[in-house]
């Protein structure tokens, strides 16, 4: 097992590659990427049994899906430290002729990414596909999501959330990132959704909360729950409250830095906050 | 002229469910997914021989799309199966981003497409879905003819990398297709063989163009009659060397105008070889309730429709 201290370093990396991808292009979503930047170092350097390199169908490893595609800058940067492909492409962010998209895609043939992500509201019912065909074949595995809170308000997601317990898809754990703001503000503020847990429920999943989203060590014990309830029937769901923009004080608390990138200063500020710690790409 | 004999009317959707049971048969990574329409679909057999791989998803078309698409990452093949309504508009936004953009290899299998539903009206009646599809970039896009055909096709595209859209239809029509013709996709078939017009039609329009030319022949005019089962890739070379002989054509589909085969094959001649051409299809417009026939003749697409557009477009040569 990795050290929780290495886990951190790695997200202290992973936050300077987001403020400075996106800052390079002036353009991307920093906020919600800075959020999950702990669950996506937890998950890939941690959590997830992945096999060397990569290939599409993922026969024999653990799979996970991004359907919240605006958060790309910190999925490539955590696919690239992982070893998906060389951290000198991070530099290549939303330009011409990139594999890095603004929202991830299978299109350019970037090693880590299985589908197309932005248009919200996806994610799962592809999840819930490939955590069938895993069954089918005979895989053990487990298949992830993650999901922004905004996000579920998209229809399909019930549709998929429906599905999953009727079906008794139990070798998926999905994730919703409650940081309680969308682009027009705080999610109660444009469409109050109520308790996420009693949704889950009610609709049959399992649901665990991690308090602590942005904490390395809640985010393991949290999964490490949600994946010992797996195989018993039911999907798993894990509520992950965490605090958008995450380590860079002044992007935090606020649905501000959802799709803006910082100006010089405000790069400065916030790569002074988040020492090097693993090099920059 | 050749003769083609109707070896017994019956639907195209039973060619697409039986061709499904061969492929249950045949191919273990075929799977099936149906939105509450197994019945309409002619999807019974494949469901009760291979129940786990048989996925009833209800009435969430978008959650369907989504979770065929996730099939694939594993290896499977799988069909979706709804009303062509469904298949398409309902869901094109599921369909660009987690197919075709994703390039996953899902074949699109609707039935109930264009004005032959009938009763049911507008609300189920699709005549944009071919437009929708072939705008897509990657889509594969087929109209098979008859039963016969359209149990080919079904079984050609499991061996097909990338998605398709496979478009059939409710009512009993003529089946002509030689039973063990094999189906290659977007290679354009010759049915009849003239000099005086080309009449190139696509599904049900395709027996109804050929009891056209059967008319016009007793006129003293040759058409040349070819089927387009494959809308995309489109056989643009099969269709600009008829209309070197023939100088004229008329397209036929069950479908708008605006966005069908008619649209793509005058794109091809004005850029390859300009040809005065006449549209059999609708005109911009929505369906309505009524039989099949009574809905065929009053939006004009049937061979008594065909034959008075052939004898038009030869006099603007």
């Amino acid at each position: 097992m990795a050290s929780i201290q290495h886990l951190e370093d790695l997200t202290t990396q992973v936050r300077r590659d987001i403020l400075r991808m996106v800052h390079k292009v002036n353009s991307g979503h920093p906020g919600g990427s800075l959020g999950c930047a702990e669950f996506l170092v937890a998950l890939y350097d941690e959590i997830m049994d992945r096999k060397e390199g990569f290939d599409m169908d993922g026969i024999g490893e653990d799979l996970f899906f991004l359907s919240n595609g605006h958060i790309s800058p910190v999925f490539y940067s955590v696919l690239s430290r992982t070893g998906y492909f060389p951290v000198e492409e991070l530099n290549t962010f939303r330009l011409i002729n990139t594999r890095l998209q603004g929202h991830p895609t299978t299109h350019e043939g970037l090693p880590g990414v299985r589908i197309a992500s932005g248009s919200l509201g996806q994610g799962l019912s592809v999840a819930l596909g490939a955590a069938q065909a895993k069954k089918l074949n005979g895989c053990k595995h487990i298949v992830y999501s993650l999901h922004g809170d905004g996000e579920m308000q998209e229809g399909q997601n019930w549709e998929a959330i429906m599905y999953a317990s009727a079906k008794k898809v139990d070798n998926i754990i999905a994730t919703i990132d409650l940081n309680g703001q969308q682009i027009d503000g705080s999610t109660d503020d444009v469409l109050p959704m109520g308790s996420f847990r009693a949704k889950f429920e009610a609709f049959g999943w399992t649901v665990i909360d991690i308090e602590e989203g942005n904490n390395i060590e809640a985010i393991l014990k949290g999964m490490a729950e949600a994946k010992s309830l797996t195989g018993q029937g039911k999907p798993v769901c894990v509520l992950l409250k965490t605090v958008m923009g995450n380590g860079v004080d002044f992007m935090m608390h606020t649905h501000a830095w959802h799709g803006k990138a910082p100006n010089d200063e405000q790069l400065a500020i916030g790569l002074e906050q988040n020492p090097e710690t693993l090099g920059d790409y | 002229m050749k003769t083609y004999t109707n070896t017994g009317s019956k639907d195209t959707r039973s060619g697409f469910g039986d061709g499904l049971t061969e492929l249950g048969k045949t191919n273990d990574n075929v799977v099936a997914l149906c939105a509450d329409l197994i019945g309409s679909l002619k999807m019974d057999d494949f469901k009760k021989n291979h129940p786990e791989r048989f996925f009833q998803v209800g009435i969430a078309e978008a959650n369907m799309i989504g979770l065929a698409a996730g099939l694939t990452i594993g290896g499977k093949i799988p069909f979706t199966g709804t009303f062509a309504n469904f298949s398409t508009g309902r869901v094109y936004d599921q369909i660009r981003q987690s197919v075709a953009y994703s390039d996953k290899n899902v074949k699109i299998c609707a039935s109930h497409a264009g004005l032959t539903l009938g009763e049911d009206g507008a609300t189920h009646q699709i005549l944009e879905d071919i437009g929708l599809m072939k705008m897509l970039p990657g889509m594969t896009v087929i109209n098979p003819c008859d039963y016969n055909q359209t149990k080919a096709a079904t079984i050609a595209i499991a061996d097909h990398h990338g998605p398709v859209y496979l478009r059939f239809g409710r009512p009993k029509v003529a089946n002509f297709t030689p039973e063990d013709q094999t189906f290659e996709i977007g290679k354009a078939l010759h049915l009849q063989t003239g000099t005086d017009v080309t009449i190139v039609a696509t599904g049900h329009l395709v027996w109804e163009a050929l009891e056209a030319a059967k008319t016009l022949n007793d006129k003293g005019i040759s058409a040349e009659v070819i089927n387009i089962h494959t809308i995309k890739p489109l056989d643009a070379n099969a269709i600009i060397e008829s209309v070197k002989k023939t100088k004229c054509i008329v397209t036929a589909e069950e479908h708008n105008h605006l966005g069908g085969l008619g649209e793509s094959i005058a794109r091809v001649l004005s850029q390859h070889q300009p040809t005065p051409q006449e549209f059999i299809a609708t005109n911009d417009t929505f369906g309505e309730s009524g039989t099949p026939a009574q809905l065929m003749e009053k939006y004009g697409l049937n061979a008594e429709a065909i034959v008075k557009a052939a004898e038009k477009v030869i006099t603007r040569k």
